[in-house]
């Protein structure tokens, strides 16, 4: 069973088509990379696959099922821009350990595994000095290592990344491929948009271009050597990158 | 008895102190779920719209915490409803809803030839007539609502940091949120008989926001927030014994002077810029 299939998926917000038909699989162990122009419905895309937003038509299937009816933390979600009080009173490490909160129910404990779990997520994204730091005391890049160090301490069947390196500098970007490259061998599906067509090759197995519809679906290399490619290059450099 | 304990002489004052207790650790817990979503506004637009509920079950003879909860819970969930499938801001809704409850309820007293005297200690409570049964309805509310609070405790820390990725993560904050609304009015209901209608958006709001100024952890909020709430609560009461004051009133000027000495030291502890 693949981990995500999408058949005929149109979204629409009020008048405006965001997705018009899209269809694709992406298989257990695979890194499937979108890419597309600004408002291209890239985000929705991975919302739709997130559940957070309910097709107008076709269907969306996480491990066979509706988003909504999947258990809680089968889904890690990162989003592109995190749209939260900077002030909330939590430092890094309890950040992170929400990552575990769904795995939980109503009074269970946060046991020995939950506890693991953080820990190595917050290893993992090289965290270890910031961990008791309040999140407003962190740089942008760092908050965004934070946010994925929480999906990762999820333990989810699902990864979802929603442009992970934009604002992080290039050993951070490093660091979080060489991360998700290691969760993908690991059989993780992982689902990722992004603006950086140059290293979509060493991120991804497979790359699809969006622009509303699938314009291209295949290996990172084939994809960038068709037409599909070159309008969005043109694009996405005459606009620049945005968060 | 020495002088201090003097007040515990009485029944009355007894049965207070409980409730004080109850309404102080109760309010100023769910105050940091409050504080941190920015509802504050919700405290005082439920606490009003009781007022409906009050005044039909008080013209009826029927019982007030039924009346009460009836009309919070009904607001609380239609709040929520109309946020999420109006298209209407959170504030704009609990606008609407407890204006038009509230007024309903001044209507319906207003007919009323009796209810002029009454109307007072609805407003601004009426810690020192609460009887046994009042004692048990609070303890027993409290005690369920602290139970709700244990149970989902953390879906609420989520949904309250960030809903988004929580619902994706599987979280129901639909659900989740409704609870909450549902949660608070009770939590009010519990609380309209020690400080009243205007009063108790305060306990919800002040002990929580003077906790914030403190710390910059989940937990110890909520801890110093509930020994903020318990201390207003309880001092409040002793102090208006001593003082021949409103109690209701006491007990929130005694948590706003909470709040300000907290940020007075918030302020002291900051490093000054240079200049």
């Amino acid at each position: 069973m693949n981990a995500v299939e999408v058949h005929g998926l149109h979204v629409r917000y009020d008048r405006v088509e965001a997705l018009q038909g899209v269809d694709f699989t992406l298989p257990r162990g695979t890194a499937l990379g979108i890419v597309g122009p600004n408002g291209s419905g890239k985000s929705t895309l991975l919302k739709a696959v997130a559940g957070l937003v309910q097709p107008s038509e076709g269907t969306v299937r996480v491990q066979g099922r509706r988003p909504r009816d999947l258990r809680p933390g089968t889904i890690g979600y990162v989003p592109q821009v995190e749209d939260i009080d900077f002030q909330f009173p939590v430092t890094v490490r309890d950040v992170v350990a929400m990552g575990r909160y769904p795995r939980l129910g109503p009074f269970q404990p946060f046991g020995a595994h939950d506890r693991s779990a953080v820990a190595r997520a917050i290893e993992a994204l090289d965290l270890g000095a910031l961990a008791g730091r309040h999140i407003s005391a962190l740089s942008g890049g760092q908050q965004q290592r934070v946010f994925v160090a929480r999906a990762i301490a999820q333990e989810p069947l699902l990864l979802l990344l929603d442009e992970p390196t934009t604002g992080v500098d290039a050993a951070t970007e490093d660091s979080l491929l060489a991360l998700v490259r290691g969760l993908v061998r690991d059989g993780l599906p992982v689902l990722m948009t992004t603006h950086d067509l140059d290293r979509a090759p060493e991120w991804f197995d497979r790359l699809i271009v969006v622009d509303h519809k699938i314009l291209a679906d295949g290996t990172p290399d084939a994809v960038l050597e068709s037409g599909a490619y070159a309008g969005i290059r043109e694009h996405t450099h005459t606009h620049g990158h945005h968060r | 008895m020495p002088d201090i304990l003097a007040p515990f002489q009485y029944d009355f004052m007894q049965r207070a102190f409980v409730v004080a207790l109850f309404v102080g650790a109760l309010c100023s817990s769910m105050g940091t779920y409050v504080v941190l979503r920015k509802l504050s506004f919700i405290g005082d637009g439920l606490a009003h719209a009781s007022f409906a509920g009050i005044a039909i079950a008080y013209l009826r003879g029927a019982n007030f915490y039924a009346g009460a909860a009836v009309a919070t819970i009904v607001t609380a969930l239609g709040i929520g409803f109309i946020h999420r499938r109006g298209r209407v801001s959170l504030d704009t809704a609990i606008g609407v809803l407890f204006t038009g409850a509230f007024a309903l309820g001044v209507f319906l007293m207003s007919r009323s030839p009796r209810a002029t005297v009454d109307l007072q200690s609805f407003l601004f409570g009426s810690i020192l007539g609460v009887s046994s049964y009042d004692v048990a309805m609070v303890v027993g509310l409290g005690l369920f609502v602290a139970l709700v609070v244990g149970a989902l405790w953390r879906p609420l820390l989520y949904t309250s940091f960030d809903p988004v990725v929580a619902q994706a993560a599987g979280i129901r904050s639909g659900f989740i949120d409704y609870a909450l609304l549902v949660i608070l009015a009770l939590t009010i209901i519990v609380s309209l008989q020690a400080v009243g209608i205007v009063l108790v958006a305060a306990l919800l709001v002040t002990p929580a926001a003077a906790a914030g100024q403190l710390t910059q952890r989940f937990v110890p909020m909520m801890l110093l927030s509930c020994a903020f709430g318990v201390f207003s609560t309880v001092g409040g009461l002793y102090a208006s014994y001593e003082l021949h004051a409103s109690s209701g009133a006491t007990i929130v000027l005694l948590a706003t002077l909470l709040f300000f000495v907290a940020l007075g030291v918030n302020a002291a502890r900051r490093p000054r810029r240079a200049p």
